[in-house]
């Protein structure tokens, strides 16, 4: 009994006590501060650019965060201006034909090199990957001869044609398709289907988280996509939103709080996109339907 | 339903040849398996029936029709597939009706053929559920379904049941043995199983190194092995092989001492091997087979498998479960004369 009696205020302090402080790693620390300007570093952009937007001509060489006297002029004026529509409309029509020609080509290349044997198959995967290796500012010259020749200058036809299909998405959708068990695309051959309605029936429903990331890369590199469209484009009617963004101001002065406030406005399509393709990225659908 | 033939299949990938010209007449109706190690070709076989792999030489007929160059969907066979192969986006409705695809009839007549079948193979309730949402039992139900629904002229299986437990296997294989009685399509079923092979064929196929070893009944080819292959491939715990010389009338001196003998036309002086499976070896007072001590026991409840002899040449036999001898005890075992196996100790070919 004395045990028992001794034992027991102890056993209680134990049980409600905090748990017990472990000294700080230092190997966590780092991690925790490397997290931490990480996450600063990603955050601030975002963080000015938005402010930027609320503030007046006259503030926006003030680096302080918070605006003295934040305002929504710079959305109304940006927003009356006839030529953001034009721009907006633009950049929507080029990354959205350019992203379904990609998600459809890239992987229909992808699923026949995969899936496959054909002599000269490896030849022409080394060929299509090679292309990576060239950066776009050595292309932009051969693009424009070739959109000159075409009558394709200033052309929706003319910026949208050097992303229609693209090595890097012909490369991840082939690995992709990889993980797709050849069971499958037989079992479909013997139910009769043809190789077309095998890949788009059997095949890309299989694959969606990649199609998902693809769409994701696809429709943020157009968005965004600078050089080329500013090369290509003449009149500023065809200008796409990053274009037509850089052209607010006049030769004398940049108008920083209108450009700020163009990029924000234009940030909302890419989450847009992002949300809606997000779920498939952590959806692993592939392996439910083999041997559990 | 149909009958199905294979005459002189060849199969090379490049300069590996891995069928070497099997042939084989599968009647209507029949349940054949092909049975055999990994690599012996069986697999190879059933995809070259199902148009999935070229045909190097030799001809595929399925009812009489030649169908080395048609298509899978031409064939009018049915597969399922180790892995299943069900597809996760689409509903157990839509994974079953799947092989209608293509069919030309109407839409309520393939609605009704997927409730039949639903209903053959218990799933009624399960119609609406997606893939992750069933155990490995009922998604290779549904794999057989798939195949089912089409109603064709031949079943190819191809080791459905290997990725099932023990448990599932066993029942899996009385489903699918009711369901041939039913429907009683012709089908080949792959396995490497020889239990899977022994419960469920009319006619078992034993392939080695892509060659036809033995094609017979279950009976045929457990009772009169054609070769010690098929001798030590078919039986659980396999045949015990003891060598030994012909002598003259017939006797056959094994190596361990013992004498048997046996009318089996070899010559004296030929080299032999005496099989012997352990379930027909039984403890004896009188002239022995095999002597010596218990090395080790491995009970099974009903029976006890009892290892004897010198330390590895020791044979296995089936003792009783309830008073099996001990470890070390010394016993004498014996077989019927009628239950032994002769065979060409160079060739391996039976002699009796």
């Amino acid at each position: 009994m004395a045990v028992t009696e001794e034992i027991r205020p102890n056993a209680d302090a134990l049980l409600h006590a905090a748990p017990p402080r472990r000294p700080a790693n230092m190997g966590q620390i780092l991690r925790w501060t490397l997290l931490f300007l990480g996450g600063i570093a990603m955050v601030m952009p975002i963080a000015y650019m938005i402010s930027t937007s609320l503030k007046w001509p006259h503030e926006v060489y003030n680096l302080q965060l918070i605006p003295d006297e934040p305002h929504l002029e710079n959305y109304t004026y940006v927003l009356e201006d006839g030529r953001f529509y034009g721009w907006f409309i633009n950049s929507i029509v080029i990354a959205v034909v350019t992203t379904v020609s990609n998600v459809l080509f890239d992987s229909l290349v992808g699923y026949t090199l995969c899936k496959f044997r054909f002599p000269g198959r490896y030849i022409v995967f080394i060929a299509i990957l090679s292309t990576l290796m060239i950066p776009t500012e050595m292309l932009v010259i051969p693009w424009y001869l070739m959109s000159q020749q075409l009558g394709w200058l200033d052309t929706y036809w003319g910026i949208m044609f050097p992303g229609l299909m693209t090595a890097f998405g012909t490369f991840l959708m082939k690995q992709f398709f990889e993980t797709v068990p050849d069971d499958f695309i037989e079992a479909a051959r013997i139910d009769g289907l043809n190789e077309l309605q095998i890949w788009w029936t059997v095949a890309m429903p299989l694959v969606k988280p990649a199609l998902a990331a693809l769409a994701i890369f696809v429709f943020l590199g157009n968005w965004t996509a600078f050089i080329w469209p500013l090369i290509v484009t003449n009149s500023v009617e065809m200008y796409t939103l990053p274009v037509g963004l850089s052209s607010f101001g006049d030769e004398a002065d940049v108008a920083w709080e209108l450009i700020m406030t163009g990029a924000a406005i234009s940030t909302i399509p890419t989450l847009v996109v992002f949300l809606i393709f997000q779920r498939y990225i952590i959806q692993g659908v592939v392996m439910a339907g083999l041997k559990g | 339903m149909a009958d199905l033939s294979i005459r002189d299949l060849v199969k090379r990938y490049d300069k590996t040849q891995v069928l070497h010209g099997i042939s084989l007449d599968v009647q209507d109706g029949e349940f054949v398996v092909f049975v055999g190690p990994s690599g012996c070709g069986k697999s190879t076989t059933l995809r070259m029936i199902a148009g999935l792999e070229e045909i190097t030489s030799g001809e595929v007929s399925i009812a009489g029709r030649v169908v080395n160059n048609l298509e899978p969907k031409e064939r009018d066979i049915a597969m399922v597939f180790q892995n299943y192969a069900i597809y996760p986006h689409m509903t157990v409705r839509k994974n079953i009706g799947f092989g209608l695809r293509t069919a030309k009839m109407p839409r309520a007549d393939k609605e009704r053929r997927i409730d039949e079948v639903a209903v053959i193979l218990g799933m009624t309730d399960l119609l609406d559920r997606k893939p992750s949402q069933l155990s490995g039992g009922q998604r290779q139900r549904v794999a057989i379904g798939r195949a089912m629904v089409r109603d064709p002229a031949v079943f190819l299986f191809d080791e459905p049941l290997s990725n099932l437990d023990a448990q599932l296997r066993t029942q899996m294989r009385l489903e699918i043995k009711k369901l041939h009685q039913r429907v009683g399509n012709t089908i080949i079923f792959v396995t490497h199983d020889q239990v899977e092979a022994m419960t469920m064929a009319d006619r078992i196929v034993i392939m080695k190194d892509g060659h036809i070893q033995q094609v017979g009944t279950p009976s045929d080819v457990y009772h009169q092995p054609a070769n010690t292959f098929v001798a030590r491939f078919i039986g659980a715990p396999s045949m015990n092989m003891l060598p030994g010389v012909v002598g003259n009338g017939g006797k056959i001196r094994l190596d361990s001492g013992a004498e048997v003998t046996l009318d089996t036309g070899a010559t004296p002086g030929q080299a032999v091997v005496v099989g012997v499976r352990p379930e027909d070896l039984y403890p004896n007072d009188g002239p022995a087979l095999v002597r010596g001590p218990v090395l080790v026991r491995e009970p099974l409840g009903a029976e006890t498998l009892i290892y004897v002899g010198r330390e590895g040449e020791e044979v296995i036999a089936k003792a009783d479960g309830r008073t099996p001898p001990e470890v070390g005890e010394e016993v004498t075992l014996t077989a019927a004369l009628g239950n032994l196996h002769i065979f060409d100790a160079e060739t391996g070919e039976a002699l009796r």
